[in-house]
C-alpha cells in the first residue's frame, strides 16, 4: 500500500456534555452496534491500508477496549497493524499532546520508521464512507503538497461554525481556511481527513516543534496556506461529525432513513466493527416497536417509537420510548416514560420514571442506581 | 512435546434425513438455530467454555457449509498456535480407502490426529444437540470415579425413555446395564451421546475392534469394554439437552426460546454461545410493524407483523406480512402481503408477494409422513416461490419453483415440490 493510516482520536468536546465523562468521542457508540472510530477504521481498511496509528488522549479507556484486538478490521496482520499511541514521558518530552501536530511529533519515529511515501490522517469521530485511494490519486494528479477533504454543507445541516471552513478558487486550491470562524463565509467545511507526502510531513512536523507550534490545523494548515499548494477534494456523498450531543443524536436517527442504512449497511464496502456474541433481539408479548432500530441481546417488553436501541437493552412492561436513543447495556425499569434523551450507557432506570427533553433539547440520562437491587 | 490433558472429537458427518429438505445440502450441525447460530455452535461453544481448545470436527456428509462456517475456528477462539479446530474428513490411505462407516470408526481412522495431541481423555461429542454443558466438570467426575469410560446421561420421561439407548446404574453411578432402544425401559436414564474416554482404553479398544463394519460406540465399543469389565460410569446432567433430530423437535426447540424466561436461556452472561457472525449492522422495525412473542436477528428488516417467530440474520420481512409460529432463516427475503403459518423456512429463500403459506385443512405428506408432519411447512434453502401461489400444511418445498409447478397457484396440503434448481 502507498500510505499508512493517522486517525486522531484523542479529542473531547464539551458540546457532548455529559455523554464526554466517560469517553473520547471516537469512542461513542453509533448506528446501534458501532462506535464512532469503526466508521474511519474501516475505511482505512477497506482503502487497503494497512498500518493504522490511532493517537488517544482523552480518556482513551473505552477506545482501547474497543481496540483491544485489531482482527475485526483485519489490521492484525504479518504486513501491517494496527498501533495505539497515547502520550508517554520520554526523555525528550514530558507532556500532554499539546495539539494535532504535537501529537504526530511526538510518535514521529513511526512515520520515520514507515516505508510508504503517503501518509492518510483522518479524525475518529465523522460517520461517512470514503475510499482514500481516490483522495491519494486526485493529490497526485493535482500534484498538491497537502489535500484536505472538504464537504459542503446545506444551510440547516449542521452549525457550520464549529468547522474549519474554506474557501477555494476555481481549480480546487484553497485559498482562505478559517478555524470556527465567527461567520462562516462559505459553506464548505474541512472533515479532518488530509493527504500528504510522508517525508513533506516529517519536514513540517520537525520545524512545527522547533517553532513550537502545536496544532495542525492552524500552525500548517493556515500558516501554509500561500505557500504550499493546499488542494480540497470534495466528498460528494453522506457525511456527518457527530461532536456534539445534537448532531450526535442527529446522526444516530438518520439511520431510522431507509436510504441511510442501505448505504452503510447493504451496500459495498461493509462497516466493521467489534463482534459481541449477543443472542438475537427478543420482543416479547406486549412489545410495540415502530420506526426504530434494535441491536442483539436486547430485551423488549414495552413501547419503543422512533428510536435507536444500541446493544443488550432491557425494556421493561409497559414502557415508553419516544425519541430516543438507548446506549449499551442499559435496564430500563418498569412503566418508565423516556422522549427526546439520549440514556448513558450502563445505566439502570428505577421503575415508573419520567425523563423528557423538553423544548427540542435533547437530555441526557445519568442514572447509577444499583441494577440487581430492583 | 506437545501435551494436552483433553481433546474433543467432534461428530458432525451425519446427514439428519429426519429434518427432511432442511439437510439436502447442508449436514445436521450446519443447519440454522435460534436466530443466528448453528446447531454445531453449541458443542463448539461448549468446548471453548469448557476449556477444551483442541476439537477435531469429523466431517462427511456435505461438509461445505460446515467448512465455511468453521474455517479456522475464529468464532471460538479456536485458532490456537497448538491445537484449536481441525476439519477432519474421510481420506484415501496407501492400501484402503473409506467412508466413514460408523461413529466408531470415524474416531478410529483419525487415530493419528488424537495421538499428536498425546491426550490422556479423548471427548467423544456429537453435533446435533442444543445444551451447554461444563465438560471439565463431567471430566472432574471421571477422575474421580476413576472410571475408564464416563457416559453423560440425562433423565427423560419414562414413557419416551424407549427411544434412547439407556442405562442401569448402582448407588455410585457405576453403570450394570446397556439397553439400546428397550422396549420396556427398566431405568430412564438416557446416553446423551456424550463419553470421556481413557485415552489408552479408546485406542485399544478401537484398535481390536477395527474390522468391525460399521463400528459404533453404542453398539460396538461400549459393550466391548463393559464385557471385559473396564469401570464405565454415569454422569448425570441436569440442565436443558434438547436432541433436534426431527422437523416437529427442531420446531418446538426453537419456539422454546420465545417464552419469557426460556429453560434454555441464550441471555445469560454466563456461558456464551459463539457463532460466526456476517451481519453486525442492527435490525430495523418499521412504522407499520407489529412483533409480539419473537427473537430477531442482526441486520433483519421488518415491515410486516410476526408473531411467536424465530427469525434469522439479514432478513426482510415485507409489507402487510402476517408471520405466525414460524422459524425464517438468515438472508431469506419475504415479499408484502404473504401470510406463513408454522413455517420452517431455510436461508436465502426469496418469497414472492401475496404467498399464503400453512393455509387450507392438514392432510398427511404423501411421500415421507413420518418427516412432514405437525402442520408444519418446510422450504429448503435457495427455495424460490412465485408470487400469489397458496400452500398448504405438511408440505415440503424445494428448488426454484414457478408458477407452472403449482396447479391453479396452489400446492395442497401433503404435497412435496422438489425441483432441481440451478445449483442442485
Amino acid at each position: 500500500m502507498r500510505a499508512v493510516g493517522i486517525i486522531l482520536a484523542g479529542g473531547n468536546n464539551k458540546k457532548m456534555r455529559e455523554l464526554s465523562a466517560k469517553r473520547a468521542i471516537s469512542a461513542m457508540p453509533m448506528a446501534g452496534s458501532f462506535r464512532a472510530i469503526d466508521f474511519t477504521l474501516s475505511n482505512m481498511t477497506n482503502s487497503h491500508v494497512q498500518r493504522v496509528a490511532v493517537f488517544t488522549q482523552y480518556n482513551s479507556r473505552s477506545l482501547h477496549e474497543h481496540l483491544s484486538s485489531s482482527k475485526w478490521w483485519d489490521f492484525g496482520r504479518k504486513q501491517g497493524g494496527l498501533y495505539t499511541f497515547t502520550p508517554t514521558l520520554s526523555s525528550d518530552s514530558s507532556t500532554w499532546y499539546q495539539g494535532t501536530a504535537d501529537a504526530l511529533n511526538q510518535n514521529i519515529e513511526f512515520l520515520k520508521r514507515s516505508h510508504e511515501p503517503y501518509v492518510i490522517i483522518a479524525t475518529g469521530d465523522g460517520v461517512y464512507k470514503l475510499d482514500y485511494n481516490k483522495v491519494l490519486e486526485y493529490h497526485i494528479a493535482k500534484g498538491a503538497d497537502i489535500t484536505v477533504v472538504c464537504k459542503e454543507l446545506a444551510e440547516d445541516e449542521d452549525d457550520i461554525t464549529r468547522f474549519g471552513v474554506v474557501k477555494c478558487d476555481d481549480e480546487g486550491r484553497i485559498t482562505e481556511f478559517e478555524e470556527k470562524p465567527l461567520v462562516a463565509e462559505s459553506n464548505m467545511v474541512s472533515i479532518g481527513v488530509y493527504v500528504m507526502r510522508r517525508r513533506h510531513l516529517i519536514e513540517i512536523l520537525e520545524r512545527c516543534a522547533k517553532e513550537d507550534r502545536h496544532d495542525f490545523v492552524k500552525d500548517v494548515l493556515i500558516r501554509y496556506k500561500n505557500v504550499k499548494k493546499i488542494m480540497a477534494y470534495k466528498l460528494e456523498s453522506y457525511w456527518r461529525n457527530i461532536s456534539t450531543a445534537e448532531s450526535y443524536y442527529k446522526t444516530n436517527m438518520d439511520f431510522l432513513n431507509k436510504k441511510t442504512r442501505d448505504y452503510f449497511f447493504k451496500e459495498y464496502p461493509e462497516v466493521y466493527t467489534k463482534v459481541d456474541d449477543l443472542p438475537p433481539a427478543k420482543y416479547n408479548a406486549g412489545s410495540a416497536v415502530k420506526n426504530s432500530i434494535v441491536s442483539s441481546g436486547c430485551i423488549i417488553n414495552g413501547a419503543v417509537e422512533n428510536s435507536v436501541l444500541f446493544r443488550d437493552v432491557y425494556v421493561g412492561n409497559n414502557c415508553t420510548i419516544k425519541n430516543s436513543i438507548i446506549l449499551n447495556d442499559v435496564y430500563i425499569g418498569d412503566d418508565s416514560y423516556i422522549e427526546n434523551c439520549i440514556v448513558e450507557s450502563r445505566d439502570t432506570l428505577r421503575p415508573g420514571t419520567t425523563y423528557k427533553g423538553e423544548d427540542g433539547e435533547i437530555k441526557i440520562v445519568v442514572e447509577k442506581n444499583v441494577r440487581y437491587l430492583l | 512435546m506437545i501435551k494436552k490433558e483433553m481433546i474433543a472429537m467432534l461428530l458432525a458427518g451425519g446427514q439428519g434425513s429426519r429434518l427432511g429438505v432442511l439437510t439436502s445440502k447442508l449436514a445436521k450441525p450446519a443447519v440454522a438455530f435460534g436466530g443466528k447460530y448453528k446447531i454445531i455452535d453449541f458443542p463448539l461453544s461448549n468446548c471453548i467454555n469448557s476449556g477444551v481448545d483442541t476439537v477435531g470436527v469429523l466431517t462427511q456428509y456435505q461438509p461445505l457449509r460446515l467448512n465455511q462456517h468453521i474455517g479456522i475456528g475464529i468464532p471460538w477462539d479456536l485458532d490456537r498456535n497448538v491445537g484449536g479446530v481441525t476439519v477432519l474428513p474421510p481420506y484415501e490411505k496407501s492400501d484402503t480407502s473409506e467412508w466413514y462407516s460408523g461413529t466408531a470408526n470415524a474416531i478410529y481412522q483419525n487415530l493419528e490426529f488424537m495421538e499428536y495431541y498425546n491426550p490422556d481423555y479423548v471427548l467423544i461429542l456429537s453435533g446435533d444437540h442444543i445444551y451447554k454443558m461444563d465438560y471439565e466438570i463431567m471430566l472432574d467426575y471421571h477422575k474421580q470415579q476413576n472410571a475408564k469410560i464416563t457416559i453423560a446421561t440425562i433423565e427423560v420421561p419414562m414413557e419416551e425413555a424407549s427411544r434412547f439407548g439407556v442405562v442401569i446404574t448402582d448407588d455410585e453411578g457405576k453403570i450394570l446395564e446397556f439397553e439400546e432402544k428397550p422396549e420396556h425401559p427398566r431405568s430412564n436414564k438416557a446416553s446423551m451421546g456424550i463419553y470421556i474416554f481413557d485415552w489408552k482404553v479408546l485406542k485399544e479398544s478401537l484398535t481390536t475392534l477395527s474390522e468391525q463394519p460399521g463400528c459404533d460406540f453404542g453398539k460396538h465399543i461400549i459393550p466391548y469394554c463393559h464385557e471385559r469389565g473396564d469401570k464405565i460410569c454415569a454422569y448425570e446432567y441436569q440442565g436443558y439437552w434438547k436432541d433436534v433430530g426431527t422437523l416437529a423437535s427442531y420446531w418446538e426447540a426453537n419456539m422454546e426460546l420465545i417464552s419469557i424466561i426460556p429453560e434454555f436461556n441464550l441471555y445469560e452472561e454466563f456461558w456464551r454461545i459463539y457463532t460466526k457472525s456476517d451481519t453486525l449492522p442492527p435490525q430495523y422495525i418499521s412504522d407499520n410493524s407489529k412483533i409480539s412473542g419473537c427473537i430477531i436477528g442482526e441486520g433483519t428488516e421488518i415491515y410486516g407483523e410476526v408473531y411467536n417467530s424465530v427469525i434469522g440474520s439479514g432478513v426482510t420481512v415485507g409489507e402487510n406480512t402476517v408471520i405466525r409460529d414460524s422459524i425464517i432463516m438468515n438472508n431469506t427475503e419475504i415479499g408484502d402481503n404473504v401470510e406463513i403459518n408454522k413455517g420452517i423456512i431455510a436461508e436465502h429463500v426469496k418469497i414472492g408477494n401475496d404467498v399464503k403459506m400453512g393455509v387450507f385443512e392438514e392432510a398427511p405428506n404423501t411421500v415421507a409422513p413420518h418427516i412432514y408432519s405437525y402442520g408444519l411447512v418446510t422450504v429448503g434453502e435457495q427455495t424460490l416461490i412465485p408470487e400469489g401461489v397458496k400452500i398448504g400444511k405438511n408440505v415440503a418445498i424445494k428448488g426454484e419453483t414457478t408458477l407452472e409447478d403449482y396447479e391453479d397457484g396452489i400446492l395442497k396440503s401433503g404435497e412435496t415440490l422438489i425441483k432441481a434448481g440451478d445449483l442442485s
